[in-house]
């Protein structure tokens, strides 16, 4: 794990890359590095979240921000940007059950080839899907997602990595640092190691390539 | 009473001590105040939280703790948080006891549409498709009709949420519950006749010969 600048951090980011983002309609979203990736004006980008928030909130801006070109989330209905850009072209936006997007990216980052989901059997989720009949009931065969960049907001890290998350700020958070090439991490606190116990640690310190510092 | 008391009281009556519960947004989140006295519900917020309590007082809101919608909530004594991975491990494993969700249509076949209307209204399914293949029990809380419209209907014409059919319907007009394929009038709401339930309502309704009046 490495230390860096928020500058930094967001440089090694390129146009079209891949992020997993945090954060459940903004809470947990990792706020100072969705502001830099729309300072250095990244362009292009791939956004796999939960949603994509309000205008104005966490993800939100990125899409107001002309960021983004695609976005892989669950809900977009209180965004009504996000709607008209889907509708209009401007950006691709695939929706998937929150169940079946959470088991996808924990399946990138645990190593294993997809999963079985009876969500969206029968509806039209299930188009252009394997159906596999385990037990006599019906499963959807869902792919594995994971990214270039993780964008992660914990609550506390201590100095070697290791994460805490609070309340409903964890949602996607542990699982996403899990199923990136790259986790950039942003804490609230940056604590010395061994205040975080053993068995209070979320995401273990290895899976954080970056933490941002505090400004 | 208007028709959301009436939906939201009779609903809270299937609730028994103990259960956990997921309320949708809409009608379903006013079920939790109508929870009768002494009985102790774990309420879970797919973002991450069981014992979800009351919004709180102004000026006292954790920005870290929130409903699904985002919004500020409280969290009881004995609430519990987790990741997104777990919270819909415990709805599509079948450990959420009851979810209510809200309504677009309701069919013959007792399958609900409840999450797009093509061309107008498509803001992603959200979590209602796991809660709607995956609780338990799958109480729909909606308004027996809309603009004059039918919404309990033949065949849904709007997209599914779940091939699985739901357990009970709860309007403001009636109570009716899916029961051997066919859709089954259970009760009517106060004031309400049999012959008003049957003139709102496209699809068959199966009518016993007694239709007891919902106790809300």
């Amino acid at each position: 794990m490495q230390t860096t600048s928020l500058e930094n951090a967001v440089a090694l980011i390129p146009d079209g890359a891949s992020l997993m983002i945090g954060g459940f309609m903004g809470v947990g979203t990792p706020e100072r590095l969705v502001d830099e990736l729309l300072r250095q004006g990244k362009r292009e980008l791939t956004v796999i979240a939960n949603d994509s928030a309000m205008p104005g909130i966490g993800i939100g801006k990125l899409v107001s921000g002309k960021a983004v070109r695609k976005v892989i989330a669950s809900h977009i209905g209180l965004n009504p940007e996000t709607q008209k850009k889907m509708i209009s072209g401007e950006i691709q936006v695939d929706l998937i059950p929150q169940g079946t997007l959470i088991e996808r990216i924990r399946a990138g980052g645990y190593g294993l080839g997809g999963i079985l989901t009876p969500t969206g059997v029968g509806t039209v989720v299930e188009e252009g899907k394997r159906k596999i009949e385990v037990d006599g009931r019906d499963y959807l065969l869902e792919l594995p997602l994971r990214a270039d960049f993780a964008l992660v907001q914990a609550f506390l890290a201590d100095y070697l990595g290791n994460l805490t998350y609070v309340l409903t700020a964890r949602n996607f958070n542990p699982v996403i640092a899990m199923a990136a090439t790259t986790v950039i991490v942003d804490a609230e606190h940056v604590v010395p190691v061994g205040m975080i116990s053993p068995d209070h640690v979320m995401t273990p310190a290895p899976l954080v390539d970056y933490l941002v510092a505090r400004a | 009473m208007d028709a959301q008391t009436v939906i939201a009281r009779r609903i809270a009556l299937e609730l028994r001590d103990g259960m956990l519960v997921n309320l949708g947004i809409g009608i379903p989140t006013l079920v939790a105040n109508y929870v009768p006295p002494g009985v102790h519900i774990f309420f879970q917020s797919e973002n991450g939280l069981i014992g979800t309590g009351p919004i709180p007082e102004e000026a006292m809101a954790q920005p870290r703790l929130t409903d699904a919608g985002g919004r500020p909530v409280t969290a009881i004594p004995g609430a519990c948080t987790f990741d997104s991975a777990m919270s819909f491990g415990l709805i599509r494993g079948g450990h959420v006891d009851v979810t209510v969700l809200g309504g677009l249509q309701v069919d013959a076949r007792g399958l609900l549409a409840n999450w797009m209307i093509p061309g107008k209204m498509v803001p992603g399914m959200g979590g209602a498709m796991d809660l709607a293949t995956g609780a338990k029990t799958v109480v729909v809380a909606m308004q027996h009709s809309a603009r004059g419209k039918a919404k309990i209907v033949e065949r849904c014409t709007l997209p599914l949420t779940s091939a699985r059919p739901i357990d009970l319907l709860v309007t403001e007009l009636a109570v009716i519950a899916p029961v051997d394929g066919r859709l089954r009038l259970l009760e009517t709401a106060p004031g309400v006749t049999v012959e008003q339930v049957l003139a709102a309502t496209e699809a068959d309704l199966v009518v016993p010969s007694q239709v007891p009046q919902m106790q809300i």
